[in-house]
């Protein structure tokens, strides 16, 4: 997004942008707006509510922990977005936007004029209605044409052919055949076809860019960022915060609890437990001591601790993990569009026809003036208008449906691999469990307890305090009122609860199991303990079962160890593969590709994103790692599997559309291209049939809107 | 004749006229946040007095 208000300062000040979730309302805008600018170090804010952003340009003394504390102050939880992070589909769909726009004028006008020529007029006029049109659809072609000439002729170097070959080649040779009528006076000038037929194409184009740039604010809106940055100890004892990119090694980080760690680093000084699940699929959290190795991007959980940095950037391990990605890939570039592939039959078809026409015509004793016209005709009746509208229409409708159902789609080519995969791997943290861990008997609790509870995990940080926190709430505990609150890191939360002294924290038995259990402790009462499990989503089962009946198989591929996975894989009747690294999971992807499968992978965390990238197609859920969520197709909001069924249903159904489109196109030109071979086509109705042909595919698109249910 | 001479010319300034005016809009950042747009008529501008 660019600025919309000129800075005036002499000095720049930075801009840094947020993703705001939590705006949903036009008081929202204002909250935030007007909020942020009662801050004397920010000069202006600006809330864009469709990408869920809001771009704050500040004073440089103003750093990101302070900016992410001012909005959270305001009650809206931000994550900042990498400014480096290059916005090309703004400015493609911009781009579209203003060819799209030329066309349109252009197309109104020249047919303005050539009603009165289809309705009679003769002679004079009717060559001064050639002129203008000319005029106005000559610098039209030059400049709404550019994208496909610009495609093509791209393709066409690489000595491959794509839809917009014949559509360059069509628009080409009309412009020029109606150009040369127009100099000698002819009947037919084909300029409304010609501006038309770019019109719909680019409406067409502009579609599917306005898909893939819907779908990148929503995900880029959920993306979390893993770490921007650390505090860093300086050498004169002062703490400052430092980008991820700007860490070196040798700095000391200081890394609080619940924050994620920024770099690659050894244990200097503290203990605590870290949540590796998105590095490596493990659910139990670990526990760390002063000498241990930590890896970039995993969760600190119970205490501040001082890291030395070992490597950091391109170093650390997530690094490995995104080369891996690079190369896994690469595969999925060479996937060829339905639309292509129907070009690739298409054009050569098309081009030998109209040649073919001309040389009839020439033997049946035509003049070549007159060969030429009929061939022309044939181009532009058979110019796939409506193939190029009948994939981006259906596609855009469904992408519409689906992220109304919370499930988002990156672009056209992940639907149409989404309709062919017949094989479903899953990971299982994150994915076919909710990835955090849930009390399981918080029922059992008195009243009384779950109020206190409800009181004492308000006032922690801690994963299991906040996952109690959240249970409760939603259950419509009111929370008891206690006084001397204060948080001993690494223990638990006290305070007094009237007369007596109440606590939250780990349970006094052994240290590995206690990372999944809490302990409630009142006065005289016995202790109650909280049990924690990573729950399996809802309706996994179910998802399961609609896949099975849509004939995928499914299996798990998980990081994790064989005892942790073996209750999930029983639930839900599944075949497992236990403690896989990054590169197993591609190997066993290759594996039912060499077979002659085309993989679905469904993953979220970073071992994942090889994977997700070498699938055919891939899924990832909205709490999924940035790696996993960039890495995916598809990413669905909610706690519930199902959106993993629908996905694929929804694909299919409209992969069923297209065809029909397809269908209807080549039906139009089974009816039209005789009379075009015949001479019996006017630009009346070339422009009648492209038009009726382009509304019906359209129309049968929009029968998708229900796809998602 | 003239009368095409006039219309013509009219019918073409407007509808260029039109274009100009997208395209202004359009670089003006009015199409960035559509949705925002919509709901930005009902914040409350007033301030307390």
């Amino acid at each position: 997004m660019t600025a919309t208000t000129p800075n005036r300062n002499p000095v720049q000040l930075p801009q840094t942008e947020f993703a705001v979730p939590g705006v949903r309302c036009a008081g929202c805008i204002a909250k935030l707006e007007n909020g942020l600018m009662l801050d004397p170090g920010i000069a202006s804010a600006r809330v864009n509510f469709t990408a869920k952003r809001v771009a704050i340009t500040h004073l440089p003394e103003l750093q990101l922990p302070q900016l992410v504390n001012i909005l959270g102050d305001l009650g809206f939880e931000a994550v900042p977005i990498a400014a480096d992070v290059p916005d090309g589909t703004q400015q493609e769909s911009r781009e579209m936007l203003q060819a799209m726009a030329v066309a349109g004028f252009a197309m109104m006008n020249i047919m303005l004029l050539s009603v009165s020529v289809w309705s009679g007029a003769q002679g004079f006029t009717r060559d001064l209605f050639h002129w203008i049109s000319a005029l106005i659809a000559l610098p039209t072609v030059a400049y709404s044409g550019r994208p496909f000439f610009r495609s093509a002729w791209a393709a066409l170097r690489k000595k491959r052919t794509n839809m917009d070959v014949p559509i360059s080649i069509g628009v080409l040779i009309t412009t020029a055949l109606s150009l040369f009528e127009t100099f000698t006076h002819g009947p037919h000038a084909y300029f409304d076809g010609v501006v038309m037929l770019l019109f719909f194409l680019l409406t067409g184009r502009w579609l599917d860019v306005v898909m893939r740039s819907r779908a990148r604010d929503g995900v880029s809106a959920l993306l979390k960022q893993t770490a921007s940055g650390a505090m860093v100890l300086g050498k004169d004892g002062k703490t400052r915060w430092i980008e991820t990119k700007a860490l070196s090694i040798g700095m000391e980080m200081i890394v609080a609890a619940g924050e994620r760690i920024a770099a690659d680093g050894i244990i200097l000084d503290g203990s605590s437990s870290v949540d590796l699940s998105l590095l490596t699929g493990e659910s139990a959290p670990q526990i760390v001591r002063e000498g241990d190795r930590v890896h970039a991007g995993t969760l600190n959980i119970d205490n501040p601790v001082t890291v030395r940095v070992t490597a950091a950037g391109a170093d650390t391990a997530i690094a490995d993990i995104a080369r891996l990605m690079e190369k896994a890939g690469q595969s999925k570039s060479l996937y060829v569009r339905v639309a292509d592939r129907a070009a690739r039959l298409y054009a050569p078809a098309v081009h030998t026809l109209a040649a073919l026409s001309f040389l009839g015509w020439m033997l049946a004793g035509a003049g070549w003036h007159e060969s030429l016209l009929v061939a022309v005709a044939v181009l532009i009746i058979t110019c796939p208008c409506a193939l190029g509208l009948a994939v981006p229409a259906a596609q855009i409708v469904v992408a519409g449906a689906l992220m109304r159902a919370g499930i988002l789609v990156k672009d056209g080519s992940a639907l149409e691999r989404l309709a062919e995969v017949d094989r479903a791997m899953f990971d299982k943290t994150g994915t076919l469990t909710r990835g955090r861990p849930e009390p399981v008997n918080l029922d059992n609790a008195t009243d009384e307890q779950r109020s206190i509870l409800l009181a004492l995990s308000r006032a922690s940080r801690h994963p299991l305090s906040e996952s109690i926190r959240r249970t409760l709430e939603a259950a419509g505990t009111q929370a008891a009122s206690l006084s001397k609150i204060r948080e001993i890191a690494g223990s638990g939360v006290y305070a007094v609860s009237g007369t007596r002294d109440v606590s939250l924290g780990r349970p006094d038995y052994d240290m590995a199991s206690a990372a999944m259990a809490a302990q409630l402790l009142i006065a005289g009462q016995t202790p109650f303990t909280i049990h924690f499990t990573d729950q399996i989503r809802s309706a996994a089962a179910e998802t399961i079962t609609e896949l099975q009946r849509l004939g995928i198989e499914s299996t798990i591929l998980s990081g994790d160890r064989a005892s942790a996975v073996a209750p999930v894989a029983r639930t839900l009747g599944l075949t497992a593969q236990t403690a896989m690294l990054p590169e197993d999971k591609l190997d066993a992807i290759a594996r039912q590709k060499k077979a002659g499968h085309r993989v679905l992978m469904v993953g979220d965390g970073l071992n994942d994103g090889p994977a997700l990238a070498a699938g055919h197609a891939s899924i990832a859920p909205a709490s999924a790692s940035d790696v996993g969520q960039n890495a995916a197709d598809v990413v669905f909001l909610g706690d519930a599997l199902t959106p993993v069924a629908t996905a694929v249903r929804a694909a299919r159904r409209t992969q069923q559309i297209v065809r029909q489109n397809f269908g209807l196109a080549i039906g139009y030109n089974v009816i039209a291209v005789p009379l075009a071979i015949a001479g019996q086509v006017t630009p009346l109705i070339a422009a009648a049939a492209m038009s009726g042909s382009s509304l019906i595919v359209v129309a049968n698109a929009l029968r998708l809107r229900g796809a998602a249910r | 004749m003239t009368g095409l001479a006039l219309l013509i010319p009219v019918a073409l300034g407007l509808g260029l006229l039109g274009l100009v005016c997208f395209f202004w809009s359009l670089k003006n950042g009015q199409f960035d946040d559509a949705d925002g747009a919509a709901l930005r008529i009902l914040i409350d501008e007033e301030g307390p007095l």
